[in-house]
């Protein structure tokens, strides 16, 4: 694999407060030692990974996953008549669906990807997560999937505040009582639409674990760690790699039982009792990826040789103790890149 | 491989907890205690020990001793 240069899209290059994880996707490729051409897709033309010097080599702008199949697949075929794509790899969890529904096809034209099937993804919807604790075994907090406000005045017991209300695909906020949880409600129904998630608020330590799945119930590559510095938006800003043994069973448990097949993370909270709670499942790999990298385990790296058909040995060890810091950085453009993106769509 | 050993323990004072990734600091009693737990020596040892090195009373040498297992099971960094 090494002799041929691959050409590899990488989405989610908005390196911002709320950081998507193709920035980090890209670095761990690079560091691989892989010869790639990488091509950035970006939604905004604000995205910062479009503008980072040395990180992708060419940028097509996407339409937005809520334009239609149509509009996606054209955009597609078009960048892939230029570039030749050989893999793709989605970071957007609200992009994901067009993505795995199309996989297909895009293998036909010789594109590469490594995504969970419709059934996976779906499964692990934060709707439908107490179905999914059910049918796997795994403890989650009580929730509710609330398609009217109206439901909020009668949450079914045990659940009480405070308790997360939370997006369909981003965003949660703690709420203590009926005004700010209503709030929060109608803010996430307009931003994300329906159902929205009430969460019960569990009491302990939020732990991590980045994973890979070969869909054959294997784990690949599995990273755990702990939120040490966590922004008003709930992401992580820093953390630090753990052996977290037990961490690590549930998740060998679960890609293992649902045959996951992709990267993926698994967001738990850990309670003073020892206890763990799944509170969420990321169907792709989140943007502390380069923490996973640096101690260890390419995971960006492992998920472009799964997608081009070649055989992974599982990595189970890595180094504890490592840890990640987040920065921002100005970075000087030149306004005629911005014209290019903006009137061609390219840079 | 027991709680205690898999702590990473720096000459600085500074012990990291891989199960959790906790931070802790500690003094040169407790560095000299942890070293003499992972030795396995019995609390009678440790402070006789403790009264030769830190040149303090047998009731003192109990003392912190005892107050810094307390610490460690509070913690969770040892069985």
């Amino acid at each position: 694999m090494e002799k041929k240069k691959l050409t590899i899209a990488v989405t989610g290059l908005n390196n911002i407060d709320s950081p998507g994880p193709g920035v980090p996707v890209i670095r761990g490729i690079k560091k691989s030692g892989l010869d790639v051409h990488i091509v950035g897709l970006a939604y905004e033309n604000l995205e910062p990974g479009i503008y980072m010097p040395g990180l992708v080599d060419k940028t097509y702008l996407m339409p937005f996953p809520s334009a239609g199949s149509e509009a996606f697949l054209e955009r597609l075929e078009y960048i892939h008549e230029k570039e030749q794509l050989d893999i793709i790899i989605p970071n957007f969890d609200s992009e994901l669906y067009l993505f795995i529904k199309y996989s297909d096809k895009l293998l036909k034209m010789g594109i590469h990807t490594f995504l969970p099937s419709i059934e996976q993804f779906e499964e692990r919807h934060k709707d439908n997560l107490p179905e999914f604790a059910i049918k796997y075994n795994i403890t989650v907090p009580e929730s509710k999937a609330l398609m009217n406000s109206n439901e909020l005045s009668n949450l079914p017991k045990p659940l009480s505040y405070p308790y997360y209300i939370k997006g369909k695909f981003y965003e949660a906020f703690k709420v203590s009582n009926y005004n700010q949880a209503l709030y929060y409600f109608n803010k996430l129904s307009a931003k994300w639409g329906f159902p929205v998630i009430v969460q019960q608020a569990i009491h302990g330590t939020e732990v991590n674990v980045i994973a890979l799945g070969d869909g054959d119930g294997n784990t690949v590559a599995a990273v755990a760690m702990r939120k040490q510095y966590i922004t008003d938006k709930g992401k992580a800003w820093g953390g630090i790699t753990i052996k977290d043994e037990r961490l690590l069973e549930i998740t060998h448990h679960i890609i293992k039982e649902t045959k996951w097949r992709g990267g993926m993370e698994l967001e738990m909270i850990k309670t003073d009792d020892g206890e763990y709670y799944l509170i969420e499942i990321n169907p792709r790999i989140p943007a502390w990826v380069y923490l996973a990298v640096g101690a260890g385990q390419n995971i960006p790296e492992m998920l472009c040789r799964l997608a081009m058909g070649e055989k992974v040995n599982p990595v189970a060890d890595y180094d504890s103790g490592k840890m990640f810091i987040r920065y921002s950085w100005d970075l000087i453009g030149d306004i005629a890149d911005f014209e290019k993106i903006i009137i061609f769509g390219e840079l | 491989m027991s709680k205690l050993n898999s702590l990473a323990i720096s000459d600085s004072g500074f012990i990291f907890k891989p199960s959790t990734g906790e931070s802790f600091t500690t003094n040169e009693m407790g560095l000299f205690i942890i070293q003499l737990l992972k030795e396995n020596k019995s609390g009678e040892e440790i402070i006789n020990a403790i009264m030769e090195d830190f040149e303090v009373d047998n009731v003192t040498a109990g003392r912190d001793l005892y107050e810094y297992l307390d610490f460690l099971k509070r913690e969770q960094m040892m069985d």
